[in-house]
């Protein structure tokens, strides 16, 4: 199969790689660039624990097909700290406790960037309904929910 | 499986009349979740968000102009549009997470043939028209005209949904929609209803529209309905004739997200609120839009 060459930046660095066409960005990421922050869950959009930032917009990398991906601005979990610092949402879910296995944290460090890249001073509701789009199986939302209004406050006070 | 991203119309249906199996997409929130439970794989991915005209969003003192591949979240972060149609606007924010809103499209979900599709019933009701290119060039028909059944649309495997055309929404008229779910959010429609209204000076229906989804094999409007509210204030006797119109209008199947009964039950309620929540905006657009 013949394979395309695709021309991304991901995590502000010019990335190519060459991918099959029916390979999803989600694979691609973990396979070809090395990137195994992106989790799959389920595979089917469902989930979000693939979760990425195209373009700036919060999407499953499981949908994607990596083709697609040409020419695109993309941000993983791998993206998040600057220079060694984790970003103020990594470290209120660290001390926040707001993970367990872990596989589902990525999407929502993702997810929830995208709702504070847009809204900054989000209600509970605002920021249950973003996150409606990952689920988690092991600790339950309330720490992930806590964590984000934490990191939240942190964001605007900097 | 290649895939393609063809940057025209003409390219675009001229790679589906040489490709038996191809298959087009926008978001592939659909697509990719039928290749994983076992449909045949396509020979070609035809990727459609590269055509300008299917991604987009234009009006002018007619009509707006919503390219078949827009993803969703533009629609509805997009003021003036989901201004103007507040209900088609909702129900198009219904289609799954943050995560689908940036893959989701109209075109997809019309043309995916679901039942269940929340904004088919929102754009049936304010009479939108589907422009279809294929082989032989463009022909536009209602989009209550698209889907067949359920999975099944009247478009041949060469043809697709290019854009939709909504008429301005006048003065003293708007859309609402309202779905039924048993959770809050990520869930398919138990029942849909949209609906439509124009209103005179004096408050008087002069014009109705009602559309329910997920309770028969397609989108079905409700005519017994539009008729009952058409001439009237919407008394609380007008109200009583629509839920049983929306009731009776239903074909629904029992399954795990509600029976039969249920389904029409909560067909004529849904109808009913929708049509308030259309009345009340209607009321609140006076003045040129």
């Amino acid at each position: 199969m013949a394979r395309t060459h695709i021309t991304t930046v991901i995590n502000g660095d010019e990335v190519d790689f060459l991918s099959e066409d029916s390979t999803s960005l989600l694979n691609a990421l973990r396979d070809e660039v090395g990137l195994t922050g992106a989790k799959e869950g389920c595979g089917t959009g469902d989930c979000g624990a693939c979760s990425v930032l195209m373009d700036d917009m919060v999407t499953c990398a499981c949908l994607v097909f990596a083709p697609e991906a040409d020419g695109a601005t993309i941000l993983t979990v791998e993206g998040l700290a600057d220079s060694g610092e984790l970003h103020p949402l990594q470290q209120c879910f660290l001390e926040g406790a707001a993970l367990q296995c872990g596989i589902c944290t990525p999407g929502f460090l993702i997810a929830a960037k995208a709702l504070l890249d847009k809204n900054p001073d989000p209600t509970e509701t605002e920021i249950r309904y973003a996150l409606a789009g990952n689920l988690c199986r092991c600790t339950g939302y309330d720490k992930i929910i806590r964590a984000v209004q934490e990191a939240a406050i942190q964001m605007r006070g900097n | 499986m290649k895939y393609a991203a063809p940057s025209s119309v003409e390219e675009a249906t001229s790679l589906l009349s040489s490709s038996p199996s191809a298959q087009v997409f926008a978001g592939a929130t659909d697509v990719v979740p039928q290749i994983r439970a076992g449909r045949p794989v396509p020979d070609v991915l035809v990727d459609l968000k590269k055509i300008d005209e299917l991604v987009s969003l234009t009006n002018d003192a007619e009509k707006w102009t919503v390219g078949a591949a827009i993803p969703t979240v533009r629609l509805t972060e997009d003021a003036a549009f989901s201004g103007e149609f507040p209900g088609l606007s909702e129900a198009a924010g219904l289609i799954g997470s943050d995560q689908i809103q940036s893959r989701s499209s109209l075109g997809g979900n019309l043309c995916n043939g679901s039942p269940a599709a929340d904004s088919v019933p929102a754009l049936v009701v304010n009479g939108a028209r589907a422009l279809i290119a294929g082989p032989k060039g463009t022909r536009l028909i209602d989009v209550s005209d698209v889907v067949t059944g359920p999975g099944e649309t009247c478009l041949a495997s060469d043809e697709f949904v290019v854009e939709f055309e909504l008429d301005r929404m006048p003065s003293r008229s708007a859309d609402a929609y309202l779905r039924m779910i048993p959770r809050t959010e990520m869930d398919i429609a138990v029942v849909g209803a949209g609906a439509r209204i124009v209103l005179s000076e004096d408050g008087t229906i002069t014009d109705a529209a009602v559309a329910l989804g997920a309770v028969a094999p397609t989108v079905v409007r409700v005519p017994a309905a539009e008729e009952a509210l058409v001439g009237t204030l919407a008394d609380d006797d007008t109200l009583v004739a629509v839920a049983a119109a929306a009731s009776d209008a239903c074909n629904p199947i029992d399954d795990k997200r509600g029976t039969i009964d249920y389904r029409k039950q909560v067909a004529g309620v849904l109808a009913k609120r929708a049509v308030l929540i259309a009345i009340e905006r209607a009321g609140q657009r006076n003045g040129d839009v």
